[in-house]
């Protein structure tokens, strides 16, 4: 009995040892940026089905990626706040955009609809720095005609972990307010003045869900999910929007990719009147020169199969995919940049 | 082992004895290498920070990733006020607790119960945080705050703790859920050690004519005001460094505000928010020197718990 049970064991162990090297050898691992993940485990999942070829992805946030491509334990890191280019130099870094998403303010005020109530940038950085402390102020009553805002005090949700939401949230005060680019500044983790801090978006949902006349910046997707009451948001050509992926494309198409080096692109406050003034792309970080040239293809590949083929499922996780001509330059960076030990291009 | 002569098996035995209390030795001495080497760690990775800003760190209010400024008073103020409020709460519901099982209760109810408060001791503390924000919170907000805000907020000196709104989240209420949560340590510590009291001491008390309450206070508990004592320590070492449930309803603000109804942050949870995503050395060293300064927390009560324990030797055999 014991040696049938040893044999049995011995075989268990040698079946799983078989699996595991196999899918070591071909998965590609990655890290960072939470809000990617969705759509990367998506496209995952249908590239794996497709190649045999998978995906390990750790959500572990933007910072945490920025690191570990850094300390070059993943394949690629996913980062929310583009590098500058002098940062991706000294690292040895090059980074491309994989996909677009946006923001909205999520709000809780009772017998308010869905995207009844308008706002601006300069109010706004107002709410978040303090100075308008009531939902019935003079200047959100002014751009809100019409609709009875109560006498309630406004209690400002925002994210407590370091987080590219909050980056490219703070990035959109910074360029609409100068009080907020002094005072407070931007990146993933500011010293916000006032309110309390949710961790993760399902932290400043909730917290938004609980309190009365709170207001939290959430991910498109996480409002849509949650049921949330969002705001219409003024674009920076002065006409009030709804958050549609109408006006998050018009935005990615506002940006003027090819000039920017190192793909250096923050799509908050773009051009166009259709464009929604809070959305930002998520980056992949990969080394320049890469130790591991047959990983660095296999990731290339993946995100070039994504780019092909992984625009609907994009889509249908309310993610706005890189338009065509986005995507033709990104491919062009590959080859230009991504070089073997000798020297070699890795895509071809 | 049979066929050996007994000498050589003596010599086997005392080689045995000798390797058995050589590697418990070195089992004892790694606890203190561990902790020297954790010592040495936190110091260095803090260093950055210690350069940067000296004394300032421990008597400023800053905390500002952008222009990189930091101190830790927003955060040991939390760490400090939500702990003592959980010790308010736990202590005296604890000792109740263990005194009913031990002295009141009747013998079949005392299994049932010991087991329901070492079964309390099991919840993940994540449970007690997601309790706390979704079904505690709006309960305090819509009911407890507004009634303290309205009279003790008036209150001279203390009326200071019970300002702002009534938000249900905030450092009151991380206090009020650590004290939930430090109760089922506390108590059944003390239940254990209240069991061990000699029945004859106890017994020769109520011959004389003892209440229970009598008993308990100047028979059970100086017999037993070490294991008390530990059990407070063990529930304030657990209170201290809750990181989860505390990150759920402090409120995660760092502004320092002294009312107690206002967000908050502690050391944990400032450290579970931020040190994924903190970038630059300075940043990073400064959350590192917020572990070293729990560490200085928690060795400094336990120290203090050391001297009360000898304060209270000292007196005893003195006539009450």
């Amino acid at each position: 009995m014991f040696a049938l049970k040893s044999r049995n064991l011995i075989i268990t162990v040698a079946a799983a040892m078989t699996v595991s090297t196999g899918a070591f050898a071909t998965d590609i691992t990655g890290a960072g940026s939470t809000f990617i993940y969705p759509v990367n485990a998506k496209w995952a999942e249908a590239y794996k089905a497709k190649t045999g070829v998978g995906l390990n992805y750790q959500s572990i946030g933007s910072g945490g990626g920025i690191k570990q491509i850094e300390a070059k334990t993943v394949d690629f890191g996913a980062s929310d706040m583009p590098l500058e280019q002098a940062d991706l130099q000294k690292n040895g870094l090059m980074q491309f955009p994989a996909v677009m998403g946006a923001e909205v303010l999520a709000v809780n005020l009772p017998g308010v609809k869905k995207g009844e109530i308008k706002l601006n940038g300069k109010i706004l950085a107002d709410i978040y720095l303090g100075k308008i402390k009531n939902w019935n102020d003079p200047a959100i009553k002014a751009i809100n005609k019409g609709i009875n805002l109560p006498d309630t005090k406004i209690t400002v949700v925002h994210r407590s972990d370091g987080s590219g939401t909050t980056f490219i949230f703070t990035n959109y005060l910074s360029k609409v307010s100068p009080d907020w680019k002094s005072k407070v500044g931007m990146g993933t983790s500011v010293n916000f003045p006032v309110g309390v801090g949710g961790k993760g978006n399902e932290g400043v949902a909730s917290y938004v869900q609980r309190i009365k006349g709170s207001i939290g910046y959430v991910e498109y997707a996480y409002a849509l999910q949650n049921n949330m009451i969002y705001t219409q948001l003024e674009s920076r050509d002065g006409t009030f929007l709804m958050p549609t992926m109408e006006t998050f494309q018009a935005a990615a198409a506002g940006a003027d990719w090819e000039h920017a080096p190192g793909f250096y692109e923050i799509l908050t406050n773009e051009e166009g009147k259709n464009s929604w003034p809070i959305t930002g792309a998520t980056f992949i970080l990969m080394h320049t020169t890469q130790d591991t040239p047959a990983n660095a293809k296999e990731v290339l590949k993946f995100y070039a199969w994504a780019y092909d083929n992984g625009a609907q499922m994009a889509k249908d996780l309310v993610y706005v995919p890189m338009p065509a001509p986005v995507v033709k330059l990104i491919k062009q960076s590959w080859h230009d940049k991504i070089k073997d030990a000798h020297g070699n291009s890795v895509w071809n | 082992m049979t066929t050996l002569k007994s000498g050589s098996r003596e010599k086997l035995q005392a080689f045995l004895d000798l390797a058995f209390k050589l590697v418990t030795r070195f089992f004892a001495f790694s606890v203190l290498a561990l902790l020297a080497g954790i010592i040495v760690e936190l110091f260095v990775g803090a260093m950055p920070a210690i350069h940067a800003f000296g004394w300032k760190f421990f008597v400023t209010t800053d905390w500002d990733p952008v222009n990189v400024k930091f101190g830790s008073v927003i955060q040991v103020y939390g760490t400090l006020v939500t702990s003592l409020i959980a010790l308010l709460i736990g202590i005296p519901v604890s000792f109740g607790i263990a005194l009913y099982l031990t002295e009141l209760s009747p013998t079949w109810l005392k299994r049932p119960l010991g087991i329901a408060i070492e079964l309390l001791a099991g919840i993940p503390s994540i449970i007690y945080g997601m309790w706390g924000l979704f079904i505690f919170a709006p309960h305090l907000a819509d009911h407890f705050q507004p009634w303290l805000i309205d009279h003790l907020g008036p209150l001279p000196v203390i009326g200071a703790l019970f300002q702002g709104a009534p938000m249900g989240i905030g450092m009151l209420t991380a206090g009020i859920i650590l004290g939930i949560m430090i109760i089922p340590f506390i108590a059944s510590v003390m239940r254990d050690v209240f069991e061990i009291v000699p029945p004859t001491l106890k017994e020769s008390a109520y011959a004389v004519g003892c209440t229970t309450w009598e008993v308990v206070w100047n028979v059970v508990l100086p017999y037993t005001k070490i294991g008390v004592v530990g059990g407070v320590m063990l529930g304030l070492g657990r209170a201290l460094g809750e990181t989860m449930a505390v990150t759920f309803v402090i409120g995660n603000a760092q502004n320092f505000s002294i009312s107690l109804l206002d967000p908050g942050s502690s050391i944990a949870s400032t450290l579970a928010n931020e040190f994924n995503e903190a970038f630059g050395k300075v940043y990073t060293a400064s959350l590192i020197e917020l572990g070293l300064i729990m560490f200085v927390i928690t060795f400094i009560v336990l120290a203090l718990s050391k001297i009360l324990l000898f304060q209270l030797g000292k007196r005893e055999g003195e006539k009450t």
